[in-house]
C-alpha cells in the first residue's frame, strides 16, 4: 500500500532521516519505535506532507506522493494524529470533528463519519457542544483520534498517542488502536511505550539516529536483545 | 449636564462602532497569519477615495458604492497578499514586520501623487442631517454607519462560527499545522483572510466617506487607533475588537468631555499602554 524508498529528510542542513526504507501492507498495524530524536515523528511528518524528502520517494499504491502538500495527502485517505493531540481548543467537540472531515466532499459522507465516531466514542456524542480544551487528557486523546478518523482514512498514523496519559488510559488507547485496525484501517503507530506498541503491531521497525536498524514481527522484536536492552530495560 | 453627557455617550458610540469595524479587519489578519497590517489605515483611505470618486465622477451615492468598495478592497487585499506579503511569510520576522509598512507608505504616497494632499468632502450625500431625540442630536450618516458596522460585524462573526470556510479560518488561526493535517489549504486561508480584512475596512471607508474628510493621510489616525483597539480587545479576537472599539470610542469622547478635547487621543493611547502593562493579552485574548 505504502512504500517508503530510501528517503533522507533534514531540518536546515541537519539530516533527521538517512536512507530510510520500509513498507506498509494493507490491513497491517506497523510500529515505529526508537528513542527521542530518532526520527520517528519526522517519518510521519514526511508521509503526511508537512515535510518533503531531499532524497528518495514515497509511493502510495505505486504513485509518488512525497512532494504532495499535506492538504492533498488527506484526500488520498492518509490521516495523521499529531503528537500532543493539537486540538482546536477554543472550538467545540463537534467543530473539531467536522474540521476532521474537511477533506470530505459530500454531506452524507460527513454524517456517516460522524455517526461512526460517535458510536465508537459515545462520550463525544454526549459532550459534542463542549469546548475541546475543557476535556481531560484522556478525553482529548479520544477526540484527537476521532478527529483523525473523520476523514475516513485507509491509513491512520498516530504520533505518540499514549504520551502523557495515566497507565489505565494508556491501555485504553491501545485497545482503540486494535479496534481501528479490526475495522480494516491500516495503522502506522509511533510510540515510546515500546512494550505495548510491539504487542499491538503486526510488524515493527526500530529507528536509531535517523536510520532503521531492525525490523521484524512485533512479538519477535519484544524478544530481541537490542529491543530488550535499549527500550525495555531488561 | 446630563443632556450633554448623554450627547457625548452617543457620539462615543457612533465613532466607536466605526473603530470596531476597522479593527475587526485588522484583528482577523493578525489572528490568522500573525502579521500586523500597517497598511490597514491606507486600505481605509482607498475605500474612502473610491467612494469619493464614484460620487464625484459618476454621481453614485456612497451608500450604493459600498458593494463596489467591498469588492475592490477584497481584490486589492488578495493581490497584495499574493504578490507581496506571502513572499515574506517564510522570511525573517523583521521582513514580515516591515513589509506592510512599506505597502502603507507606497499607497499613501501614491494617493498624494494622484489626488493631491487636499481634504475633500462628499458634498451632498443622500444621508445627511440629524435626528433630535429629546435634546440629543443623532447624526443620520453616523447612525446609519453604526448600523452598518453592527450588521457587518455580526455577519463576520456568524461566518466564522457557522460556515465550513469560517471554521477553517479559526482552525488555521489556532494551529496552522493541525489545520493542514485536516486538509485545509492554509495558504488559501491566508489570502482569503487578508482579502476579507481589507474588504471590511473598505466597507468602513465607504460609510466614513459620508461624513468624514477624505485625504491621503486619513488612514494614519484610524489605523493607529485600530491597533489600540485590537490590543485592547485581544489580538485575533473578533468579539474583543468589537467591544474594544466601542470602549475606545466612549473613552475618547468622554475623556475629551471631562478633561479637554485636545487630550482625547492621549487618553486613548494611555489605555493602550495600560492594557499592555496590566493585561497584555487584551480583554478577550488568550
Amino acid at each position: 500500500m505504502l512504500s517508503v524508498n530510501n528517503i533522507s529528510v533534514g531540518y536546515k542542513g541537519l539530516l533527521a532521516l538517512q536512507d530510510v526504507s520500509f513498507h506498509i501492507d494493507k490491513g497491517e498495524v506497523i510500529g515505529l519505535i526508537g528513542s527521542n530524536g530518532a526520527g520517528k515523528s519526522t517519518i510521519l511528518k514526511t508521509i503526511s506532507g508537512l515535510m518533503h524528502p531531499q532524497k528518495g520517494e514515497i509511493l502510495l499504491d505505486g504513485i509518488p506522493i512525497s512532494q504532495t502538500p499535506p492538504y492533498e495527502i488527506v484526500k488520498k485517505k492518509i490521516s495523521m494524529i499529531p503528537e500532543g493531540r493539537r486540538l482546536f481548543g477554543r472550538l467545540s467537540v463537534l467543530d473539531n470533528l467536522l474540521l476532521g472531515a474537511y477533506a470530505l466532499d459530500s454531506k452524507d459522507e460527513v454524517e456517516d463519519a460522524l455517526e461512526d465516531v460517535f458510536n465508537s466514542f459515545p462520550i463525544l456524542r454526549e459532550r459534542k457542544n463542549q469546548r475541546a480544551d475543557t476535556f481531560s487528557g484522556g478525553e482529548q486523546q479520544q477526540l484527537a483520534i476521532a478527529r483523525g478518523l473523520m476523514s475516513r482514512p485507509s491509513l491512520l498514523m498516530l504520533d505518540e498517542p499514549s504520551l502523557g496519559l495515566m497507565p489505565k488510559l494508556v491501555s485504553e488507547i491501545f485497545t482503540i488502536v486494535r479496534e481501528i485496525s479490526e475495522k480494516g484501517v491500516t495503522v502506522l503507530l509511533v510510540e515510546q511505550n515500546v512494550f505495548e506498541a510491539l504487542h499491538v503491531s503486526h510488524r515493527a521497525y526500530v529507528l536509531q539516529t535517523g536510520r532503521i536498524v531492525l525490523e521484524g514481527k512485533g512479538e519477535e522484536l519484544i524478544k530481541s536483545d537490542l529491543v530488550r536492552q535499549a527500550y525495555l530495560g531488561m | 449636564m446630563p443632556e450633554q453627557l448623554m450627547q457625548q455617550i452617543v457620539n462615543g458610540l457612533l465613532i466607536g462602532f466605526m473603530y470596531a469595524l476597522i479593527a475587526i479587519g485588522l484583528t482577523l489578519i493578525w489572528g490568522v497569519m500573525n502579521i500586523v497590517n500597517f497598511a490597514h489605515g491606507d486600505f481605509l483611505m482607498v475605500g474612502m477615495f473610491t467612494s469619493f470618486w464614484l460620487y464625484t465622477l459618476y454621481g453614485l451615492d456612497p451608500l450604493f458604492s459600498i458593494p463596489i468598495c467591498t469588492l475592490l478592497l477584497f481584490v486589492m487585499g488578495l493581490l497584495i497578499y499574493r504578490f507581496i506579503v506571502s513572499k515574506v511569510m517564510a522570511g525573517p520576522m523583521l521582513a514580515q514586520l516591515v513589509v506592510t509598512f512599506g505597502v502603507s507608505i507606497f499607497i499613501s504616497n501614491l494617493a498624494v501623487y494622484w489626488w493631491s494632499p487636499d481634504f475633500r468632502l462628499i458634498a451632498k450625500p443622500l444621508l445627511s442631517g440629524t435626528w433630535d431625540i429629546s435634546g440629543v442630536q443623532l447624526s443620520i450618516p453616523k447612525t446609519v454607519a453604526s448600523i452598518g458596522s453592527i450588521v457587518t460585524s455580526l455577519f463576520v462573526f456568524l461566518f466564522l462560527k457557522k460556515t465550513k470556510t469560517g471554521k477553517a479560518i479559526l482552525a488555521t488561526e489556532m494551529d496552522r499545522e493541525a489545520a493542514l493535517l485536516m486538509g485545509i489549504n492554509t495558504e488559501r486561508i491566508n489570502s482569503l483572510s487578508f482579502g476579507m480584512g481589507a474588504a471590511l475596512v473598505g466597507i468602513a471607508g465607504a460609510f466614513l466617506s459620508t461624513y468624514y474628510y477624505i485625504y491621503p493621510q486619513v488612514g494614519g489616525v484610524f489605523g493607529t487607533i485600530a491597533f489600540c483597539v485590537v490590543a485592547l480587545g485581544g489580538f485575533g479576537s473578533i468579539s474583543g475588537a468589537f467591544i474594544a472599539g466601542i470602549l475606545v470610542g466612549l473613552v475618547q469622547t468622554l475623556g475629551g468631555f471631562f478633561f479637554d478635547p485636545s487630550y482625547k487621543y492621549a487618553i486613548v493611547f494611555m489605555i493602550y499602554l495600560i492594557t499592555v502593562w496590566i493585561r497584555p493579552q487584551g480583554l478577550l485574548g488568550w
